[in-house]
């Protein structure tokens, strides 16, 4: 392998592994505040990649203001779904809402396929977006560089918020003890709306890029991605938000790597790329349960 | 440990998410003497979900034209196999089982007919494929039978171009792994070329890629100083609009091509710019007229929706896999299944829109191919190769 091949797939790392970062954090954070496994997140990213497309093809707004609809559009979905499918749940047993959560996805599918179409999309291409640029021998559109760039912004701004301001530290103590954050008078639904919020945002920011790096939307395109970036947060420790970022390029680069090298190897391994996600996460199930990041918890008796 | 737990109980879940699958929605009554069902088995929704929607034009065109045989009307009950290989078995069942037709018209995508055949075959329903063109689809099944071409000659015409044509002395398989289209299309061609340019060599690389897949960089980033000539990817024409497009970005400036999966409007839609000039073979082409029944398709087709629309190949095929279907039933003179497949088998220079249809002893159509090119964001008529 020359060192532009390996250069040029290390670029192609890069963007893949921003965008499951993005996701996954997306799990780890609802994770962290309501242990739920928010098996609808994958679909929240799907529906704002519609939303996007629509805004631009149906309404023919801008790209910019499409965008920003698309995002505001999906916070509100997620807080809409929160109070629709889990917080009616919340002093459940854990099972239940998982279960609520399971149904939620299908339904938001389901849902898609009548309202969107099954037949494919095509996401218009954005010109400054489309871009090819050229450094020494390495090639990439201006949306793989691009994304990697916001990604580490909106973890920097993500940053501020969970330490600097109020609610990010009614975060953090809600995720460390909800009934005591409760009697504290902390807003615990607001935090959990707040945080749904942030995790839908996040998809969406995701789900934009995705559209113009991938310009081809289905009402299941979501499965896939959602499953892998779940995988993400699990490998890195699931409420630890480093924790879902490490996973998340863990799984870009390994997807990425796996392809590569094995132009080199006596046998063929690019279709076992799917499979390098749920490897690992067998691989973090045996070795170290609570993911890379992860605090080990001790249970009390 | 509690966590654990938890955590295998999770898998387990996704597990679930994975193996449910739904019943296909119920549709029409059963046992009415009056009508005579078809039965349609195409990808409505999912990956493949525009190359059945391009065929049910075809055989919605076809029944508007001729909705009765034996003086009875026909009903065509349509069933999404929804891209998938356990929902194909699904919905086979579905039209034997429940919806009891007399023949099966479809599908798009050969691993949903390879899927659904054997269900076909134990309930003795004639079933004609219209654009599947992996052999294995008719190989053994007494039952399927089919209007198009198959890939040991597609395969074939396209190692001829990439030698003769495109001048290729090197090339290098992205595959679909997960389709047998896709895998059997590239092993026919690896052959042929390996054959055609004596060289053991010639294939310099073969990367594999799964359906629904959408990065494909590092596959092309492999080939790009590999030193192929040309790419041969034959695939589902949504993740070959993405690998064209993604090869553009990467700076890969090599000649791209493909099977009939790529003519469909998604392919340009979705690739814009990054297709131009990849070239495909396929069935049909409109500049072209094959037969007399062309020119009835091609009116019929031009009147429902629009002058100016361009039909693709697979909608003539799903027209004259509709119109074979009556024939067969006519010649059978009744709805018995055995009856129809005798008739089926015996077919021999019928007229289809899609050009002449003789079945050989497999139930194949032997028949010439068509090599098309994308041009100005067109499909564009190239040259007609006939049958070896």
């Amino acid at each position: 392998m020359s060192l532009t091949i390996f250069m040029q797939q290390l670029v192609n790392a890069a963007s893949l592994g921003s965008l499951y970062a993005l996701l996954a954090i997306g799990y780890t954070m609802v994770y962290g505040i309501l242990r739920l496994i928010n098996f609808a997140h994958g679909d929240v990213f799907m529906l704002s990649t519609y939303f996007a497309f629509y805004a631009m093809t149906s309404f023919l707004l801008p790209w910019y203001i499409s965008f920003a609809i698309a995002i505001i559009l999906t916070i509100l979905f997620g807080t809409v779904l929160e109070r629709g499918a889990y917080r009616p749940l919340r002093n459940s047993p854990r099972i239940s809402i998982m279960i609520s959560a399971i149904a939620a996805s299908f339904l938001i599918q389901n849902l898609a396929v009548v309202f969107f179409g099954g037949i494919p999309k095509a996401f218009p291409s954005v010109p400054i977006f489309s871009k090819i640029i050229q450094i020494s021998g390495v090639s990439s559109s201006s949306i793989s560089v691009i994304i990697p760039i916001v990604t580490i912004l909106v973890l920097f701004i993500l940053g501020y918020i969970i330490n600097q301001t109020k609610m990010g530290m009614a975060m953090r103590a809600v995720s460390k003890d909800y009934e005591a954050a409760r009697l504290m008078g902390i807003n615990v639904n607001t935090v959990i709306s707040f945080t749904f919020g942030i995790g839908s945002a996040l998809a969406a920011i995701g789900g934009v890029m995705w559209g113009l790096k991938y310009p081809q939307l289905i009402p299941l395109m979501g499965l896939m991605p959602g499953l892998k970036c779940f995988i993400a947060a699990v490998v890195g420790g699931i409420g630890n938000i480093k924790g879902a970022v490490i996973g998340g390029f863990i799984l870009g680069f390994g997807e990425i790597m796996i392809v590569a090298v094995s132009v080199y190897m006596p046998y063929d391994l690019s279709g076992y790329r799917d499979a390098f996600a749920f490897v690992l996460l067998i691989a973090i199930l045996l070795l170290k349960p609570d993911g890379i990041m992860g605090k080990s918890s001790v249970e009390k008796v | 440990m509690k966590r654990n737990i938890f955590l295998v109980f999770l898998l387990m879940s996704v597990a679930l998410m994975f193996g449910c699958s739904s019943e296909p929605a119920d549709s029409g009554t059963e046992g009415e003497d009056e009508v005579i069902k078809i039965g349609v088995f195409e990808p409505f929704t999912g990956a493949n979900a525009a190359g059945g929607a391009l065929e049910k034009e075809g055989i919605e065109l076809a029944h508007e034209l001729f909705p009765t045989v034996l003086d009875k009307e026909i009903e065509v009950v349509y069933v999404d196999n929804k891209s998938d290989k356990v929902e194909a078995a699904n919905a086979g069942r579905n039209l034997v089982d429940k919806e009891k037709v007399a023949v099966v018209l479809g599908s798009w995508g050969s691993s949903f007919s390879m899927a659904a055949g054997p269900i076909f075959e134990e309930a003795q329903i004639p079933a004609i494929g219209t654009s599947c063109t992996n052999p294995l689809v008719t190989l053994g099944n007494e039952y399927y039978f089919r209007v198009c071409f198959i890939d040991s000659f597609q395969g074939v015409v396209m190692a001829n171009y990439a030698y003769n044509e495109a001048g290729a002395k090197k090339v290098a398989i992205i595959q679909e792994i997960s389709n047998d289209y896709s895998v059997a299309l590239s092993q026919i061609f690896q052959n042929e070329f390996k054959k055609l340019t004596d060289d053991e060599d010639a294939i310099v690389s073969v990367s594999n890629y799964n359906t629904g897949d959408q990065d494909f960089t590092a596959q092309l980033t492999s080939i790009k100083e590999s030193g192929a000539d040309a790419i041969f990817a034959p695939g589902n024409f949504t993740e070959s609009a993405l690998l064209m497009k993604q090869a553009k970005e990467l700076s890969i400036d090599i000649a791209f091509l493909g099977g009939d999966t790529w003519e469909t409007p998604a392919v340009i839609e979705i690739g814009g710019e990054a297709v131009e000039g990849a070239v495909f073979s396929t069935f049909f082409d409109s500049a072209v007229p094959l037969t007399d029944t062309t020119t009835v398709f091609l009116d019929a087709y031009r009147a429902k929706y629009g002058e100016d629309k361009e039909p693709a190949a697979v909608t003539a095929l799903a027209f004259d896999a509709y119109i074979l279907a009556l024939d067969a039933i006519e010649r059978a003179g009744s709805t018995d299944g055995p009856a129809i497949r005798d008739a089926l088998a015996a077919t021999e220079n019928f007229q289809g829109a899609a050009g002449i249809v003789t079945l050989d002893e497999n139930g194949d159509a032997v028949k010439s191919a068509i090599i098309k090119t994308i041009q100005d964001g067109k499909f564009t008529y190239k040259s007609t190769v006939e049958p070896f």
